[in-house]
């Protein structure tokens, strides 16, 4: 079976993001790039699938400005076996994502389609849930673990109270949660055999979907910050705070 | 402007977040709330006692076993129209069913909001919280999911009234196949007064016997960084953070948790945070209001014992 994987370039997480003065959004010239690290436990479950000769083809796409397609080749690297850009200016909404993968899904034809189940800079946690609901399939987010079965696929997911297990009818959208999987490292051989793995660049336009934004920015700023507080010499100290200043206990 | 609020529940019990959920729409207009379940009666009893809750929509079938987005999603969407706005929580279930209603409406989903600034413009937290932007949706319905700790829980008030709605159709993609809940006498997690939160500073899975003592003292919820949970010492569903639970208790005491972004994300807006780290270093101390330089393993059995006595 073929799988589709959605990948998006975001900013490394453990850059610290600084809001530009501004306030029309957040600095990101010079700044490390990444693979969000949900699509990367997606792209690490499909090369495991692949491996286990569950799947036989995995097609990864993102969305994005031309450097994305680094994070496609890095995809390719960790064992994808083609890139589809979707060429389109930073900050398409997941709407208009999901809108664009569905028109790929309608060529390539996949029984699987995985993707993060949230961006670590939008935190939006859309996109895969939008995928499914427009193509009529049905969708298991935040998934800890999943098994293909013929035309059918047991998943687990991560819920607010505890674990959830649903059998779900192919083709479905799957979201993967941080406990899916470790995502391998990329080794230099493979990143120079992914360089050879074919990459398409598409327009929007060509897919026939209109990217316009449904939401306007209209600032962005820093979080209030929090009044600095003090050191406490023991424990007893601590409860005396705690009693007699925060009034808390 | 007619709203409409979902409301989580499990067959008996609603879900926190749904009153914090109320007090945002209720800025936006007349509060409707939709109970969907195999059985919800009582949820939908407990919903009409929430303050600024003018009608409770209650729809029982067994295709609604196990909260089916695709079903949920279904139903939603043959009253959506009468509706400007859309909300639910930005729970496990909130972010499961929302986006999908969206993609059916054809409308770009505002994710967790946690200001309502006018009933089309919303501020919502982006890179872990640290960017906090200001959105205005040109939707024609705002389908909404809101940060349940930026809001006050709403108050109570005498019942209203409850209407059945038809069920939707059961789309019969997917399955339940049974849950695998937490069971815990200690408060959850989103609802705790007080949370005592371990990090990888714990080292073992026994070893959160001693944060437990402490919670148990403080009648706390108890939390874990992702390093602790990764570590196989708490189930996942204890994780507090960015891709975790978001949690503003009056009071959380971080334990041999590092401090970083991710974490914070989940806990910084708390009233009172305190921190006991044997690192002076530690970035968690940059959002403490209180911060112990102590071996984890000394000050907490010292602390239960000086709050016993
Ligand atoms: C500060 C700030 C300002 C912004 N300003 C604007 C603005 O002015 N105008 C505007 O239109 N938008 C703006 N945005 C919106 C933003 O860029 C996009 O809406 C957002 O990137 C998409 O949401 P998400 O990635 O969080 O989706 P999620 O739903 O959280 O993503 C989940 C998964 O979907 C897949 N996915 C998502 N996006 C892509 C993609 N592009 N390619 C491939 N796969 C993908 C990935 O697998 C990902 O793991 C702004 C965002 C921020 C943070
Ligand atoms: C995409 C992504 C999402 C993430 N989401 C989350 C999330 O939701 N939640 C989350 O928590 N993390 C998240 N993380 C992980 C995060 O970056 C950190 O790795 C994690 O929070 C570290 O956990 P920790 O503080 O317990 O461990 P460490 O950073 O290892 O810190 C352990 C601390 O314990 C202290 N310590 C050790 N022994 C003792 C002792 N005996 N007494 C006192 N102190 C002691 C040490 O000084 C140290 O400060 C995410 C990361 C990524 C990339």
């Amino acid at each position: 079976m073929k799988v589709l994987v959605t990948v998006k370039r975001v900013i490394d997480p453990y850059v610290k993001v600084r809001v530009k003065s501004d306030g029309s959004g957040v600095e990101t010239a010079n700044i490390k790039m990444t693979m969000n690290p949900f699509c990367e436990i997606a792209v690490e479950q499909a090369v495991r699938m692949k491996e286990a000769g569950i799947v036989t083809e995995i097609v990864v796409v993102s969305v994005g400005v031309p450097q994305s397609q680094e994070t496609l080749r890095t995809a390719m690297a960790m064992g994808a076996d083609r890139g589809i850009l979707v060429d389109a200016p930073a900050g398409v909404e997941p709407l208009a994502v999901a809108k664009l993968v569905k028109a790929i899904i309608e060529k390539e034809k996949p029984q699987l389609v995985i993707t993060g189940k949230q961006a670590i800079d939008d935190d939006s946690n859309q996109t895969g849930q939008m995928i499914a609901a427009l193509m009529g399939w049905p969708q298991a987010t935040f998934i800890s673990n999943v098994t293909v079965n013929g035309d059918s696929a047991e998943v687990t997911r991560e819920i607010d109270g505890g674990l959830e297990k649903l059998t779900i009818k192919l083709p479905a959208v799957v979201t993967s949660d941080l406990r899916l999987n470790e995502p391998r490292y990329v080794t230099l051989p493979n990143i120079m055999k992914a360089k050879k793995k074919p990459l398409e660049v598409l327009k929007p336009e060509a897919l026939g979907v209109d990217v316009t934004p449904r939401l306007k920015t209209l600032k962005v700023q820093e979080p209030p910050s929090r009044s600095a507080g003090v050191k406490v010499a023991d424990v007893k100290e601590l409860i005396a705070k705690l009693k007699n200043e925060a009034r808390i206990i | 402007m007619a709203v409409l609020v979902i409301a989580e529940h499990d067959g008996r019990q609603l879900k926190p977040g749904f009153t914090n959920t109320v007090t945002a729409a209720a800025k936006l207009g007349e509060v409707t709330a939709l109970v969907v379940g195999k059985e919800g009666a009582d949820a939908a009893q407990a919903v009409a006692k929430v303050a600024g809750v003018k009608k409770v929509l209650l729809s029982e079938a067994p295709h609604y076993e196990g909260s089916s987005a695709e079903n949920i999603a279904a139903l939603v969407l043959t009253i959506a129209e009468q509706y400007s706005h859309l909300l639910a929580a930005a729970s496990s279930y909130g972010k499961n069913i929302m986006p999908r209603v969206a993609a059916l409406l054809d409308v770009q989903q505002v994710s967790e909001i946690s200001a309502v600034e006018s009933t089309d413009t919303f501020v919502r937290p982006t890179y872990a919280g640290n960017a906090m932007a200001t959105v205005q949706s040109s939707d024609r319905i705002k389908v909404i999911t809101v940060r349940a700790t930026a809001f006050d829980p709403a108050g109570e008030q005498a019942a209203a009234p409850i209407e059945k709605l038809a069920p939707g159709p059961d789309v019969g993609l997917s399955k339940f196949k049974g849950a695998e809940l937490s069971k815990s006498e200690r408060p959850e997690l989103t609802a705790a007064r007080i949370i005592v939160s371990g990090g990888r500073g714990m080292g073992s899975a026994d070893n959160f016997k001693i944060l437990e003592a402490l919670a148990d003292k403080l009648g706390a919820a108890v939390g874990a960084s992702r390093a602790a949970v990764d570590s196989g010492f708490m189930p996942n569903e204890y994780q507090v953070g960015q891709t975790g639970k978001i949690v503003a208790p009056d009071l959380y005491i971080a334990v041999g948790i590092s401090g970083a972004i991710q974490h914070l994300a989940g806990m910084k807006d708390s009233k009172v945070i305190v921190a006991i780290n044997k690192d002076a270093e530690a970035p968690i101390f940059s959002v403490a209001s209180y911060w112990l330089v102590d071996d984890l393993f000394k000050a907490v059995p010292e602390l239960t014992k000086e709050l016993s006595s």
